[in-house]
């Protein structure tokens, strides 16, 4: 199957299979899952703890490596990447939002936006002006100069949003982005994330273990023991 | 706004990064300071060797170096003399002296002395022994036939006072052995307890006469304005000289000290190291703890698509910023305490070493900056410092994000 030929899928995922080893103990986190993933979509991964979540998060942003199968992202093979094609793919394709301490502490909301743009070399005045919109997307106006420690869990996650979004990225992948916050507040992330997703068409995927959280996906992907269980398009 | 975060990075734990400049601070105090130190010790130790009668070059009569016994004067030495003058560079000093093997001799005491004839005006700006070196009675005057100068220690030695006899006894230009007394008028003091010993003073003239030398002398004395100029003076010496005479630089004549000095850039060098060694350790364990701390950030960094590379430069622009810190603070405090210690007329050592003055280092030593030893440290912190760094600096940048993320 050449899954190249299909530009609107943004991630594909064909029969990926991942095992930890636990001391003596093989632990298959991924028995053979596979996945599609088109442009504008916003799709949860839900399933029990322990289900393999985070670890196909982790493969779908090339931050582990499947043992077996394969992986497309915008059009890039990961198994013909390097190590440092991955990290190239991720600063330009793949933005990341992880369930907690996802800001660097001694940067300013607008400078952890801006961090992501100048590593891709994009002029000040750009950044700037960049990180200071799409900080007024998330309803952080008046907040761009404060450090993670002055700003709520849910202000904080926010941030993270932003940024991860703040390139154009061909995906934003959120693990858990409300686990750490009161039901009300992370009720607000997902609707900023779905405003995202609805007004610039930002693909999302995240995993949660919240039925909550799985109401506003569009897509709801059920993962158990290392397969996805079923998929349901709303 | 690498440097920025750099920077803030270091102020995140104010103690820690407290605990790494100080660490730095007293390194570089100890390189710089103890070094100066170590350096003036060096410079006194030849100051000293210099000023016992050695000066930065002499001259002989051909074979005197090997024997010096009175064969070897110099038994014509006015046509070289009236030369002199115009051979040396400017502001050059010497002296010709009279110095033969005697025995000195009182009622009790008898011991091997260097007798020395000097010109009691020349000598002094070539040499320790002048008027300021006396500490009891006069220093010598152009027409004293029978005063002699002795040091402190042969004093006392010889349980003997001002104003007493001393009987000098050598070999004569006719072989014999010639005996004369002198009466003590001057007693000196000297850095070192050898020259107190060794050496007494008498006019030129009375030595020529007690010697049957005429007006031979045996060896001239040469100070010159400027320690670099020696071998170039020595090498025109040689050339306009005749060939019965010898010249020799003070490295040639005290090649023990002038060997020191030569491997003692090198001593520098591995002092500079010793104390790195000790201070690195110190650096490589605290930055790689606060690597460790970080781990989830960078892990959080490279998810970001950070590069391994680029967190090796993050890290290393973190310590280079500490030892730019450090380095300032430390020179600045070395500088301080430099200057402070030159002020206060410098340490004295014979408080701490008992028998110092046997050694040939100064009772008192003056610490002495090197430009050379001020660059060589600081490059040896900033560069090593660095190149240490790297080991932390490397560990941050293998850390995986997954590692990273599931560690804490
Ligand atoms: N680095 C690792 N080493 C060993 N085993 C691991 C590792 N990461 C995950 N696992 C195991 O793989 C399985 C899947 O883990 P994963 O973290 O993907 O689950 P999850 O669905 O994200 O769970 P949760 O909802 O608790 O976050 C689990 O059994 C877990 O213990
Ligand atoms: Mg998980």
């Amino acid at each position: 199957m050449d899954m190249t030929d299909h530009p609107a899928k943004i991630v594909q995922v064909a029969d990926v299979v991942k095992t930890y080893q636990q001391g003596s103990v093989a632990v298959h986190a991924l028995r053979g899952v596979s996945l599609s993933v088109e442009k504008g979509e916003f799709t949860a991964l839900a399933g029990p703890s322990g289900s393999g979540k985070t670890t196909l998060l982790n493969i779908i942003g090339g931050l582990d490596k499947a043992d077996a199968g394969e992986i497309t992202v915008d059009g890039n093979r990961f198994n013909e990447m390097r190590d440092s094609d991955l990290a190239r793919l991720r600063l330009y394709k793949i933005g990341f939002v992880f369930q907690s301490y996802n800001l660097i502490p001694v940067l300013s909301a607008v400078e952890n936006v801006e961090y992501v743009m100048l590593l891709q070399g994009i002029s000040r005045k750009e950044r700037r002006d960049r990180s200071r919109a799409i900080l007024d997307d998330v309803e952080l106006s008046g907040k761009y100069d404060r450090r993670p420690h002055e700003l709520s869990g849910g202000q904080q996650q926010r941030v993270a949003v932003a940024r991860a979004i703040v390139s154009n990225p061909a995906i934003v992948l959120a693990d858990e982005p409300t686990a750490n916050l009161d039901s009300e507040t992370g009720r607000g992330l997902l609707e900023m994330m779905r405003e995202m997703n609805v007004s610039k068409s930002v693909t999302f995927i995240f995993s949660t273990h919240d039925r909550m959280v799985m109401e506003y996906a569009r897509r709801l992907v059920r993962i158990r023991d290392g397969q996805v269980a079923d998929d349901i398009l709303k | 706004m690498h440097t920025a975060l750099a920077w803030r990075n270091i102020w995140r734990n104010p103690r820690r990064t407290a605990v790494i400049l100080a660490a730095i601070i007293i390194g570089v105090w100890a390189m710089i300071f103890l070094g100066s130190l170590m350096r003036g010790m060096a410079g006194g130790m030849v100051k000293n060797a210099i000023d016992t009668l050695t000066g930065h070059i002499q001259i002989h009569q051909k074979g005197y170096r090997s024997d010096p016994a009175i064969e070897y004067t110099m038994t014509d030495p006015e046509p070289v003399l009236s030369d002199l003058d115009a051979i040396l560079p400017p502001g050059s000093d010497w002296a010709g002296r009279v110095r033969v093997h005697a025995m000195a001799n009182n009622a009790r005491h008898s011991a091997g002395v260097a007798f020395v004839g000097i010109d009691p005006e020349t000598e002094p700006l070539v040499s320790f022994i002048g008027p300021e070196t006396l500490i009891e009675g006069r220093y010598l005057q152009k027409d004293d036939s029978n005063a002699i100068l002795v040091g402190k220690a042969l004093l006392e030695k010889f349980e003997t006072h001002l104003g007493y006899k001393l009987v000098l006894m050598a070999q004569d230009a006719d072989r014999e052995v010639a005996s004369r007394a002198f009466r003590i008028t001057g007693v000196f003091d000297a850095e070192m307890a050898a020259a107190e010993k060794g050496f007494v003073f008498v006019n030129r003239s009375a030595a020529q006469k007690m010697l049957k030398m005429g007006r031979g002398l045996s060896e001239i004395a040469i100070v010159l304005p400027d320690r670099e100029k020696v071998p170039a003076t020595a090498e025109i010496l040689k050339q306009k000289l005749p060939d019965h005479y010898e010249v020799h630089t003070w490295q040639e004549l005290l090649s023990a000290i002038a060997g020191y000095l030569e491997i003692f850039d090198g001593f520098m060098l591995l002092w500079y190291l010793i104390i790195f060694i000790a201070m690195g350790f110190g650096i490589v364990n605290t930055i790689l703890m606060a690597v460790f701390e970080r781990m989830r950030e960078f892990g959080v960094l490279k998810a970001l698509g950070m590069r391994p590379w680029w967190i090796v430069r993050g890290v290393l622009t973190e310590s280079c910023l500490l030892l730019l810190l450090g380095m300032a603070a430390g020179n600045l405090l070395s500088l301080g305490s430099i200057f402070l210690l030159s002020h206060a007329g410098g340490i004295d050592l014979s408080a701490f070493a008992a028998g110092i003055e046997y050694s040939g280092v100064s009772r008192i030593v003056l610490p002495v900056l090197n430009r050379q030893d001020l660059v060589t440290a600081n490059l040896v912190v900033f560069f090593l410092g660095l190149l240490i760094s790297l080991y932390p600096a490397i560990k941050a940048a293998r850390f995986t994000p997954v590692q990273a993320m599931t560690h804490i």
